[in-house]
C-alpha cells in the first residue's frame, strides 16, 4: 500500500457531497444528500418507495453519476473518473445484491456465482474455487450444480449474495435484499449480511421494512430524495 | 461537509477479460436460446453450403474436363475443306494425309471423307428421305487410334474388312437405327447395298461428328459407293510443344494450291469452350448464394437486436459486476461471430458433403477448392462483424440503471 493508499484509508469509504439527481424528463430523484459512510459500517437506508433509495444505491455504487453535487467512492472522485475506470472500480470495490437477484436461468449456480469475479481479472479456476467456497459459507454447499430456477426465493437470494460476496467487496450494497421473503428468509439474509459485515465489508441495505432498519446499527431515512433522519447524525460533520 | 483531499492514486484500471473467457461468454449466449442460435445459424448454412457447393461442383466438373483432356490429349488438330473465294465448298487434295504425315513434330496422321452419294437406312424398306441425318465416311484404319476413340462392341475396320461392305456405327447412329450390338448377321442397307455391321463406337468427345457416322473402308466406300476419294476431314496428332508451329504449317501442306481455302481446328479447344460456358452459369449461381448469404445475415442481426433487447437486465447486471462498455461490446460482438462462425462452418461441411455427393454420382473426382471454404468461412466471421455490430454498441450505451429497471 502507498502513502497515498493510506491517506485513502484513512478517509471514509463514501462521502456523497450535496447530491442531486434528477432525470431527462425533470423527475427528481435525489434532491440533495450529504452522506459520510465509513468503513466497516452496517447501515440501513430508510424510506417508502419512490423516496430515492434505488437511486442512492446506484449513485454510492457509481453505476449512475449525480446531476450535482460530488460522490466520493473509496477516496477516488467519481466525476474524476471515465465510465472504464468507474467499472474497475466496481469490479474491485463495490458488490451489488438486486431485489431481483438478476441470476442467469440457464447456469448452474456456481457458475452464476464465479460470474462475480468474471471482470476482476480472476482465472475461471480460481474464480470457480472461490465461488464454491462462498456457496459452501453461505450454506449452499449442496446447490452447485443447480439452475437458478430450482431454488427457493430465499436460496436465490443467498446465490445473489454469494455473487456479490465472492469479490470480497469493501462495499457490498443490498437493495431490499428481504423484499420478496417471507420473515424466516429475511431473518436467514440479516443474518448473512452481518456475517459479511464480520469479515470487514461495509454493508449497506436498502429496505423499506422498519424491523429490518432496527435491527442494523444505522440507519438513514430518506424521503422525497432527502434525509430526514440518520441515527449517526451525531457523528456526522 | 469537506471532500476527501488526495486523489493521487493510481486510477483504477479494468482488468482484462480472457479470450476464453470472452468466448464463453458468448457461447452462454447461445447456448440459453439453442433453438433461435440453430435457426439464424441455418440461415447463413444455407449461404454458404450453396455457395461452397456451387464453387466445388463448377470445380469438379473443371477437374474432370482436365482429366478428360489428359486422357484424350490437346495435340490432335482438324483440317477441314473450308469455302473457296466463290462461295462453293472446296476439297482437300487426296495427297493432304500423306503432306501432312510429312511434318516433321506430326507423329500420326489420318482423314475421313464425306461419302454423299450414299445414305443409311436400317433396312432396304425405308423412304429414302429418312436418312437421320447420319453421314456416311468413309475412314481410314489408323483413324480410331489418332481421335483416341473405343468401340463399345464388335471391333473396329481392319484392312480386311475396309475392302467388303461392312460398317461401324457412332454411339448416337447405332441408336438412331436402333442397333443395340454388332454381329454378324446385323446388317443395314447402305447405299444400295447391304453392309454388316462389324462394330460401333463409343462417344468420341474430340471427334463429336463421328458420333453420328456410319463408317466404311476406303477402298469399299471408292469401289462400291462412288466415293471420290477426296478426304474431308483430316485428322493428325503431334508432340504437345508442336501443336502451334503445325498448325501455322498445316494450311500450306494440307492444300499447297489453295492455303486460304482450309480450316484448322482444335478440338479440345470447343471442349475447354464449353467449361467456360458454364462458368458464366456458375457466376449466377455463386450470386443466388451470395444473396442467400446475405439474408442470413441479416437473420443474425435480427437475432442479436432482440438478444440484446431481451438481456438488457443481464447487461445492466454485468455493468453492476464491473464490465465496462467495451467488455459488453465485445461479448455481443463475440456472440453473433461465433454464431455466424458456426453457420458458416456447417455450410462449408454441407456445401463440400453435396459436392461430394455430386460429383461421385456424375463419376467426376471431388474437388472443394480451399479457397471457397476458408473464403466462406471468413466471409460469414465478416458478416456475423457487422451484423453484431448495431446491437453490441446498443448493448453497451445501455445506461447501468436503466438496463437494470427493465424486468
Amino acid at each position: 500500500m502507498s502513502a497515498a493508499d493510506a491517506v485513502a484509508g484513512a478517509q471514509p469509504l463514501v462521502v456523497l457531497d450535496r447530491v442531486r439527481r434528477e432525470y431527462d424528463a425533470g423527475v427528481v430523484a435525489v434532491r440533495r444528500v450529504s452522506l459520510r459512510i465509513e468503513r466497516g459500517e452496517l447501515m440501513a437506508v430508510c424510506g417508502p418507495s419512490g423516496s430515492g433509495k434505488s437511486t442512492l444505491l446506484h449513485l454510492i455504487g457509481t453505476l449512475d453519476r449525480p446531476s450535482e453535487g460530488s460522490v466520493w467512492l473509496d477516496g477516488f472522485d467519481v466525476a474524476a473518473l471515465s465510465d472504464r475506470e468507474l467499472s474497475a472500480l466496481r469490479a474491485s470495490r463495490v458488490g451489488f445484491v438486486f431485489q431481483q437477484f438478476h441470476l442467469a436461468a440457464s447456469v448452474p449456480v456456481l457458475d452464476n456465482v464465479a460470474d462475480g469475479l468474471l471482470y476482476a481479472g480472476v482465472a475461471r479456476r480460481e474464480r470457480r474455487e472461490r465461488a464454491e467456497q462462498v456457496l459452501c459459507r453461505l450454506g449452499l454447499g449442496h446447490r452447485l450444480d443447480h439452475r437458478p430456477h430450482e431454488l427457493s426465493g430465499g436460496e436465490r437470494q443467498r446465490v445473489a449474495i454469494a455473487r456479490a460476496a465472492v469479490g470480497e467487496p469493501t462495499l457490498l450494497l443490498a437493495d431490499e435484499p428481504t423484499g420478496n421473503l417471507d420473515s424466516r428468509s429475511g431473518g436467514q439474509m440479516l443474518e448473512l449480511l452481518r456475517g459479511l459485515h464480520a469479515r470487514g465489508t461495509t454493508v449497506v441495505v436498502i429496505t423499506h421494512d422498519r424491523d429490518v432498519a432496527g435491527a442494523l446499527s444505522r440507519r438513514v431515512d430518506l424521503r422525497d430524495g432527502e434525509v430526514v433522519g440518520d441515527t449517526a447524525a451525531g457523528a456526522a460533520p | 461537509m469537506s471532500a476527501p483531499a488526495a486523489t493521487t492514486r493510481q486510477r483504477p484500471v479494468p482488468a482484462r477479460l480472457w479470450a476464453a473467457d470472452l468466448f464463453r461468454l458468448g457461447g452462454a449466449g447461445l447456448r440459453a436460446r439453442p433453438l433461435r442460435a440453430v435457426l439464424s445459424a441455418l440461415g447463413i448454412a444455407i449461404g454458404i453450403a450453396a455457395m461452397v457447393a456451387v464453387l466445388g461442383i463448377s470445380a469438379s466438373s473443371r477437374a474432370q474436363l482436365r482429366s478428360t483432356l489428359d486422357q484424350l490429349g490437346t495435340n490432335m488438330l482438324t483440317v477441314s475443306p473450308g469455302q473457296t473465294l466463290f462461295g462453293e465448298q472446296s476439297h482437300l487434295p487426296d495427297e493432304s494425309v500423306g503432306m501432312v504425315a510429312r511434318i516433321g513434330p506430326v507423329a500420326t496422321a489420318t482423314a475421313t471423307g464425306r461419302v454423299s452419294t450414299a445414305n443409311v437406312y436400317r433396312n432396304d424398306r425405308i423412304p429414302t428421305g429418312e436418312t437421320g441425318g447420319i453421314a456416311i465416311l468413309a475412314a481410314r484404319t489408323d483413324l480410331l487410334a489418332t481421335v483416341h476413340g473405343s468401340v463399345a462392341g464388335g471391333t473396329w475396320l481392319n484392312a480386311a474388312t475396309a475392302r467388303y461392305p461392312a460398317v461401324v456405327l457412332g454411339a448416337e447412329a447405332a441408336k438412331l437405327l436402333g442397333i443395340g450390338a454388332a454381329s454378324p448377321g446385323t446388317q443395314v442397307w447402305l447405299g444400295g447395298h447391304w453392309f454388316t455391321v462389324v462394330g460401333i463406337l463409343d462417344p468420341v468427345p474430340l471427334a463429336p461428328e463421328l458420333d453420328t457416322a456410319a463408317l466404311v473402308g476406303w477402298p469399299v466406300a471408292t469401289g462400291l459407293l462412288g466415293f471420290d476419294g477426296h478426304p474431308t476431314t483430316v485428322y493428325e496428332r503431334s508432340s504437345d510443344d508442336a501443336v502451334q508451329a503445325v498448325r501455322n504449317v498445316l494450311p500450306q501442306t494440307a492444300n499447297p494450291e489453295h492455303p486460304e481455302e482450309v480450316q484448322v481446328s482444335r478440338p479440345s479447344d470447343a471442349l475447354a469452350a464449353k467449361a467456360a460456358v458454364n462458368s458464366t452459369l456458375t457466376g449466377l449461381l455463386l450470386g443466388l448464394g451470395a444473396v442467400a448469404l446475405l439474408v442470413g445475415g441479416v437473420g443474425v442481426a435480427n437475432t442479436m437486436v432482440i438478444s440484446v433487447l431481451e438481456r438488457r437486465s443481464e447487461v445492466g447486471l454485468r455493468r453492476s459486476l464491473g464490465a465496462t462498455r467495451g467488455q459488453i461490446r465485445s461479448q455481443f460482438l463475440t456472440e453473433s461471430l461465433l454464431l455466424s462462425g458456426l453457420g458458416g462452418a456447417a455450410g462449408a461441411v454441407i456445401g463440400a458433403g453435396v459436392t461430394a455427393g455430386y460429383a461421385l454420382w456424375r463419376g467426376w473426382p471431388v474437388a472443394v477448392p480451399p479457397y471457397a471454404s476458408v473464403g466462406g468461412v471468413v466471409a460469414t466471421l465478416l458478416i456475423g462483424g457487422l451484423a453484431g455490430l448495431y446491437p453490441a454498441v446498443r448493448a453497451s450505451r445501455l445506461s447501468p440503471t436503466e438496463a437494470l429497471a427493465t424486468p
